[in-house]
């Protein structure tokens, strides 16, 4: 494996020495589904045998996993860190606590930030911030124009040379095609992987949410699908001309994921994203008009989440970002239509995905898993892995603890959490990345005790 | 009239009136009717009763607002209520206060019930969870206007007895339409047949997953028994809905021409002449203009009455009070 050391931060922390007894380890590209005995000396993985086969030893903690599940830890290619600017949303320590808590080893940070990530001066500022706070491994993405106005391109060569993954304008379009084919062919200098956000300003106008029977009751102005699927086929067709490498950032509608399909068709050089809500949830529940499930793009009806679920369990849909977006309580607590859009998704993503779509048997859990840990390599981070003498990252779970989100408060700052309040099955007990500890949930006992439970 | 009361109505309605969702049938028949019976205390010299002496109604109106405002105002009075009247101008609204501090606030004066009018869809329902005061929504952005729904029902009881199988038409810009939105909702509880109609620009899609059927054409306006009006915004031009108010008025305007003997006209007010009504229909025999706006008082008494009176235990029994203020006259 190459680990690209130079393109994601965090401050290491020790070394974990771990023996997981009697997990049932899921690792479907590993072709591992079985019960074993999981050893990490060093923050590696060093051995993995047979169930009861390694024997404990005052060098590391025990853990006994019995009815436990190991999985490969997730990666998120879709975070919102907030810093710098908005700090009072989320920072760097509580938005990488909070993926920890949800089972991540790494993630990927969008640039939307005040000031936009938009030059190197401060992309060296998160980096330095990042070495001091990260608790696990942070990449980030840079603008693809100058304060995200779609105008003029950032230095993306400059960029690269500092440490960034790749580029987009999240939150926003890049709405000239124009500006998008200079980006595009700007790439082959200087590589990274474009991540688009996908809308038509003109046509989700001043629209709030899905359009469809939802919006005509509310009286809400609707986001239509295809303002989200004109701007897939049109980008689909740029990257296809230019042979660029474009990933689609939550994709929400059947007409994109039509639209996706057609591209890859096509042989484009495309990848693509769900997140959990869309996955799990639809305007429907937008009907109680609580800002929490106001989100860009929208909750959609139930064919585009049924399209979304085919589109994941196929492939077509590579990986789950969770799109985490923290907003203050007061910013939230307004009427819809003022309240800014997002939820928070990093502590749930697992436990929702498990819970709406693995226990009814919409999905399997191997493609679940496989979908959570893909987002890394997309954009050329390595893929975690439960092999030996990888590093360890790794997560412990509890498929039968059952949870009310947000009962006990979040890491994260912000408190927007669609799944709030909500019974999930499906607790993170423990989360190992990059070779540490990053998490350990009161289920698992601390540092130097043997044997949690 | 439906109202013939052998036993008190089992049904009461909550302690909001947020949505006509809130209301099934028989607690709307219970508003019209009550209303009723505060129609005659109308007709009286003194048309007060004292159902809701010492208590608090705050009017809280973050829209400009005649006609609601000014009912909801004297419908309150005319139960004997202390009323508040709150404009966002010169209010501390207008500061930069939250909806919610200024909410919170309102409440520590204990008022029985909030009227809140705001430019946002949902401002009721959230009010709802910060005060312990009944809220009533008296127009939420482009979602609901009940009492206005209720009132129409009310006009429309009294002039044809009952809704059930009524053709109404409602005529105009539906998307931007409150009104719309709660009378489609309140007169297909009520039994009416509703047919939506306007530009295609200005009909929602999937309009008719709340009951009604939609059309672009005023083609088989001699179907309607009712013809609704809506008001047609100037502001509509500037976002390219309808390229002008003369195609507007030439394809929707609805005047005595387009108007069959027999049929009624509504319109909730306040009316575009020469827009979407031509000035010989609102003046013609057929308008109910000036009826729905005389009801929007006996509406909403019976409103409040309905939510408040007898909502809390009030040492002096105000529920019974006002019946017997009734009986008595």
């Amino acid at each position: 494996m190459t680990v690209d050391e130079q393109r994601t931060f965090h401050n290491p922390g020790r070394p974990a020495q771990l023996l997981i007894s009697a997990a049932h380890v899921l690792d479907p590209r590993e072709e591992i589904d079985t019960q074993l005995d999981v050893l990490v000396r060093d923050g590696q993985i060093a051995e993995l045998g047979p169930a009861g086969s390694l024997e404990p030893s005052s060098a590391v903690e025990a853990i006994d996993a019995t009815a436990k599940h190991v999985f490969p830890a997730f990666v998120d290619p879709h975070v919102h860190l907030r810093t710098p600017g908005q700090e009072y949303k989320e920072n760097i320590d509580s938005g990488t606590a909070a993926a920890a808590a949800g089972g991540f080893c790494a993630l990927i940070a969008m640039p939307n930030t005040d000031p936009v990530l938009d030059d190197v001066a401060v992309l060296r500022s998160l980096v330095e911030t990042s070495r001091r706070e990260a608790r696990v491994p942070v990449g980030f993405l840079a603008a693809i124009t100058r304060s995200l106005k779609g105008t003029e391109l950032t230095e993306m060569a400059a960029l690269r040379d500092a440490g960034a993954l790749g580029f987009t304008d999240d939150g926003k379009p890049v709405v000239s095609a124009g500006m998008l084919r200079k980006a595009l062919q700007y790439q082959r200098l200087c590589g990274g992987v474009i991540a688009l956000h996908e809308e038509d300003p003109a046509l989700t106008g001043d629209g709030v949410m899905h359009e469809g029977a939802v919006s005509a009751r509310l009286g809400l102005a609707g986001i239509p699908s295809l303002s989200e699927s004109t701007m897939v086929a049109r980008d689909a067709a740029l990257a296809r001309y230019e042979d660029a490498r474009v990933h689609f950032q939550h994709l929400s509608s059947i007409e994109s994921v039509e639209a996706l399909a057609r591209a890859r068709e096509l042989g484009a050089r495309v990848s693509a994203e769900a997140t959990p809500h869309h996955l799990t949830l639809t305007d429907d529940i937008v009907r109680t008009l609580d800002s929490r499930f106001k989100m860009n793009p929208p909750l959609r009806a139930e064919r585009d989440r049924r399209a979304l679920i085919d589109a994941v369990a196929s492939g077509l849909i590579d990986c789950i970002g969770t799109d985490h977006a923290p907003h203050a309580v007061h910013e939230k607590e307004v009427p819809f239509e003022q309240a800014p859009m997002g939820t928070i998704g990093l502590e749930t993503a697992f436990a929702a995905l498990y819970t709406e779509l693995v226990l009814p048997g919409e999905l399997e859990l191997d493609v679940v898993i496989e979908r959570l840990t893909a987002g890394g390599a997309l954009f050329g981070l390595p893929t975690p892995r439960i092999a030996r003498g990888e590093p360890a990252n790794l997560v412990l779970a509890d498929l039968g603890a059952r949870f009310e989100v947000g009962a006990d408060g979040y890491a994260s700052r912000s408190q927007n959490c669609c799944f709030h309040g909500r019974t999930l099955h499906g607790a993170i007990e423990m989360t190992v990345a990059a070779g540490a500890v990053a998490f350990r949930s009161g289920a698992v006992a601390h540092d130097g005790a043997l044997s949690a439970r | 009239m439906s109202a013939t009361p052998t036993a008190a109505p089992t049904t009461r309605i909550g302690r909001h009136l947020i949505s006509i969702d809130d209301l099934d049938r028989a607690a709307i028949e219970r508003v019209l009717d009550r209303a009723e019976s505060f129609a005659e205390v109308a007709g009286r010299e003194i048309k007060k009763v004292p159902a809701l002496r010492g208590r608090t109604v705050v009017n809280l109106f973050y829209e400009a607002s005649t006609r609601t405002s000014s009912s909801f105002e004297l419908a309150a009075k005319r139960l004997s209520a202390d009323v508040v009247n709150i404009r966002s101008a010169g209010s501390s609204v207008d500061k930069g206060e939250s909806l919610k501090d200024t909410v919170q606030t309102l409440s520590s004066y204990d008022p029985a019930a909030i009227v809140i009018r705001a430019p946002h869809v949902g401002a009721a329902r959230l009010v709802a969870g910060w005060t312990p005061a009944s809220v009533i929504n008296a127009g939420d952005g482009k979602h609901e206007h009940p009492t206005q729904a209720l009132l129409d029902a009310f006009t429309l009881r009294r002039r044809l007895g009952a809704l059930d199988g009524v053709n109404l038409w409602i005529v105009g810009d539906v998307m931007h339409s409150r009104v719309a939105r709660s009378n489609i909702l309140a007169l297909t509880r009520m039994g009416a047949n509703v047919t939506v109609c306007g530009p295609p620009t200005l009909i929602p899609r999937e309009i008719e997953t709340l009951g009604c059927q939609s059309t672009v054409s005023l083609d088989r306006i001699e179907e309607a028994d009712v013809v609704y009006v809506l008001r047609m915004q100037h502001e509509r031009m500037h976002d390219s809905f309808v390229p002008s108010l003369r195609e507007y008025a030439e394809r929707y305007q609805i005047s005595l021409a387009r108007l069959r003997p027999g049929q009624l006209l509504m319109h909730p007010g306040p009316v575009n002449r020469g827009v979407e009504l031509s000035a010989d229909a609102i003046d013609s025999a057929a308008a109910l203009i000036g009826e729905q706006v005389k009801a929007g008082v006996v509406v909403r008494m019976a409103v409040l009455y309905e939510l408040l009176a007898g909502a809390q235990p009030r040492p002096s029994g105000a529920g019974q009070l006002a019946t017997a203020g009734l009986e008595a006259a």
